[in-house]
């Protein structure tokens, strides 16, 4: 290969969203890489002023049709901790089982559809089908229960109509819960069997010292509560999330990229919420992992499809648990009384922790929004990865190197979508 | 005979409506096995060249180099189908249609001059000619699937224009205007959802954007004789859909104060 030149891949595929990826070698040696987001921003936290707190989780799911369950809980969250209101364990348990069903739906999405062909070498779920044809419809069955949760509870998959600041406009009985506890049965089943079958797959030897950044709860995986923590001993309250982050920008990227201020880059999602709350995983999910030969500890960002194949299993357990112990609530959702207020949320998006800060006045109006989705967090820990993981692979044909430099991005799930919806823009005239 | 070639293409939206197809999870790979999938990069790496007996669109245009490329690829396409509220409507984030440019710049990040995009999110048929608009903020699954059947076969697709009222009366949901005395948009949204939202207790929002023929004149002065605030009725149209044209005259002439109470005699 000669020493100096350049690759690029022009449009990353089998990620949400569009961007691009350009290395440059110099002296046989990595010389740039640029992870270019080109999807165009969308200017969200913009036009939420001036919009009343009602409107919002409906607003903000926009974001990300792959995630806006993550969307509405983050702002309803935020909205509720500026209006002073707590909606009660029955809420909680209720917005606890539609999460499930949206990492069950996002990472099954990623596990089966996108990640997977990399692995066994097809360009496609589809073309995997030809030869996998059981295996590939299990996938779209074990999605299609965790879109079955979020229809049940949200009225439909993309984009749920049910979700309220202060509960839900129209709670469910614990009947129409109980419709969902078979399906869930033979959803965890296949969990499993998904867990056991990534965790044959080849993987790289690639380990780096990350800082992990994650939720945690005393008492639970997280998922709409607990402190932010890191690897490397961050440990804040939400609203102290400004103080500690920062985001940059760069000149070949439409988005945001978030920095710890006093370290650098981080790493959120799946593997960040297993190291560091393994411990908090459903016990089942505990000994498949441990089982499938996955450590507690895993720096192997490759072996992430491992780790959304347990963590769809610990979502299956733990929503048969929610819908076990649930009692449909007295009152569908809290009376807001609007107050000039400021509110911070932060929850567990599919792809990792999902901030939102909002400012309000005393008609319930939206003075002011801050929102850091997941993708933009890890953005510059995948650049870095790239950074180190390129000059092992130097001698491969520019196509496989391409091929396994999109198969590094894709280990973050990238979710393009979220990370460029936020970005503060330049008006040009045509 | 090959198959028919079907692609999928992405503008600026939040990828929901072309995630309907991934989560069609009954008919995914049937669907797969009548049409070549030819280029769809959220779920496939290799793209096959062009022309495409279908193409599918998302999202708005909102940056001089998407007006070229739609043009390119209305080029590439037999059939041209607009896929949701971004691509019929502008979408969302339409809503900096209205925004004042002046406050844009002022709300400008640390170095603005890294990023390039034009004042406007327009839809699709405001550059080149579609064939067919999928309604919805998200589409509906099965009107995409009956959508692709009805293009494999040459017959027209079977997607009513009628308000979102018929289904909520045939799902038996008491209406949220009439007994609860809430703005509702029902009345002049396209059906297609299947009334989600009053039969969860709640109005609609108007995801499927205006049914043919919809009379806002008369449903605003309805509204505003039973105490909505202008500023209410506003919020309540300019919404995913709010660019849509007779939603887009509708909240213009009541900011402009044309729309005034009595309206609805």
């Amino acid at each position: 290969m000669p020493a100096n030149r350049k690759f690029e891949v022009k449009a990353l595929s089998r990620v949400e969203g569009e961007g691009a990826l350009y290395v440059k070698f110099e002296g046989g040696q990595v010389d740039w890489v640029e992870l270019n987001i080109y999807e165009p921003p969308r200017f969200f936290e913009a036009f939420l002023r001036g919009r009343k707190v009602r409107e919002v989780p409906d607003i903000t799911a926009r974001i990300c049709g792959i995630c806006p369950v993550a969307y509405q809980m983050s702002s309803c969250h935020a909205l509720e901790k500026a209006l002073g209101i707590d909606p009660g364990p029955e809420i909680r348990r209720l917005r606890r089982l539609l999460y499930c069903g949206e990492w069950i739906e996002s990472h099954t999405l990623h596990v089966y559809m996108l990640h997977a062909p990399d692995f066994l070498g097809y360009e496609s779920a589809i073309h995997m089908a030809k030869d996998f044809r059981d295996l590939v419809q299990q996938g779209l069955q074990l999605k299609k229960v965790g879109n079955e949760i979020v229809s049940l509870l949200g009225g439909r998959e993309i984009h749920p109509i049910n979700v309220r600041v202060g509960g839900f406009y129209k709670p469910p009985t614990k009947a129409d819960l109980l419709s969902l506890a078979e399906r869930l049965k033979w959803a965890r089943d296949a969990a499993m069997e998904t867990v056991r079958w990534v965790a044959e797959f080849p993987f790289p030897d690639f380990e780096q010292d990350y800082e992990f950044v994650a939720l945690s709860h005393p008492d639970e995986y997280p998922f709409n509560e607990g402190r932010i923590v890191s690897s490397k001993g961050l440990d804040i309250a939400m609203r102290e999330f400004d103080e500690h982050f920062a985001e940059e920008q760069v000149p070949y990227s439409n988005a945001l990229r978030s920095v710890i201020k006093t370290r650098g880059a981080y790493f959120v999602g799946p593997m960040a919420r297993y190291n560091l709350n393994f411990d908090k995983l459903a016990p089942l999910a505990q000994e498949t992992a441990r089982a499938a030969g996955l450590d507690p500890e895993c720096r192997n960002p490759f072996k992430s499809i491992i780790v959304r194949a347990v963590e769809v299993l610990h979502a299956c357990v733990e929503a048969l648990r929610m819908i076990d112990t649930y009692q449909a609530p007295e009152q569908s959702a809290v009376e807001v009384h609007p107050r000039l207020a400021t509110g911070y949320g932060c929850t567990e998006a599919p792809r990792g922790i999902l901030y939102h800060r909002y400012r309000i006045n005393e008609q319930g109006v939206i003075l002011d929004a801050k929102i850091v989705p997941p993708t933009s967090q890890n953005q510059k820990t995948i650049e870095n990865d790239l950074w180190k993981f390129v000059p092992k692979y130097l001698d491969l044909p520019p196509d496989k190197l391409a091929l396994q430099c999109e198969q590094a991005i894709r280990n973050y799930d990238p979710c393009i979508s979220c990370a460029t919806h936020f970005l503060k823009l330049k008006i040009e005239r045509d | 005979m090959p198959k028919p070639k079907l692609a999928v293409f992405k503008f600026s939206s939040c990828d929901g409506c072309q995630l309907s197809l991934l989560d069609a999870e009954d008919e995914l790979l049937a669907v797969a096995d009548a049409v070549e999938i030819a280029y769809f990069l959220e779920a496939r790496t290799r793209e096959i060249a062009g022309p495409y007996d279908v193409g599918l669109v998302e999202g708005s245009i909102t940056t001089a180099h998407d007006v070229a490329r739609i043009k390119m690829i209305r080029r590439q396409c037999r059939f041209l189908v607009t896929i949701g509220a971004c691509a019929t409507a502008g979408g969302i984030q339409a809503l900096k249609n209205w925004g004042n440019v002046q406050e844009f710049v002022r709300a400008v990040y640390a170095t603005p001059d890294y990023i390039n995009t034009l004042a406007t999110s327009t839809p699709i048929a405001d550059h080149v000619l579609v064939d067919f608009e999928l309604r919805g903020c998200p589409i509906n699954k099965m009107q995409l699937v009956e959508l692709i059947a009805a293009l494999l076969i040459g017959r027209r697709p079977w997607v009513p224009r009628h308000s979102v009222c018929v289904e909520c009366k045939r799902r038996r949901a008491v209406c949220i205007a009439v007994a609860q005395g809430i703005p509702c948009l029902g009345p002049v949204t396209q059906a297609g959802c299947g009334a989600i939202c009053p039969s969860f207790h709640r109005e609609c929002y108007g995801c499927y954007g205006p049914k043919e023929q919809p009379n806002l004149v008369s449903l605003a002065g309805f509204y505003g004789d039973h105490g909505t605030a202008p500023r209410d009725l506003v919020q309540l149209i300019r919404n995913f859909n709010g660019y849509a044209p007779e939603f887009r005259e509708a909240s213009n002439a009541i900011e402009r104060g044309d729309l005034s109470a009595g309206a609805a005699g």
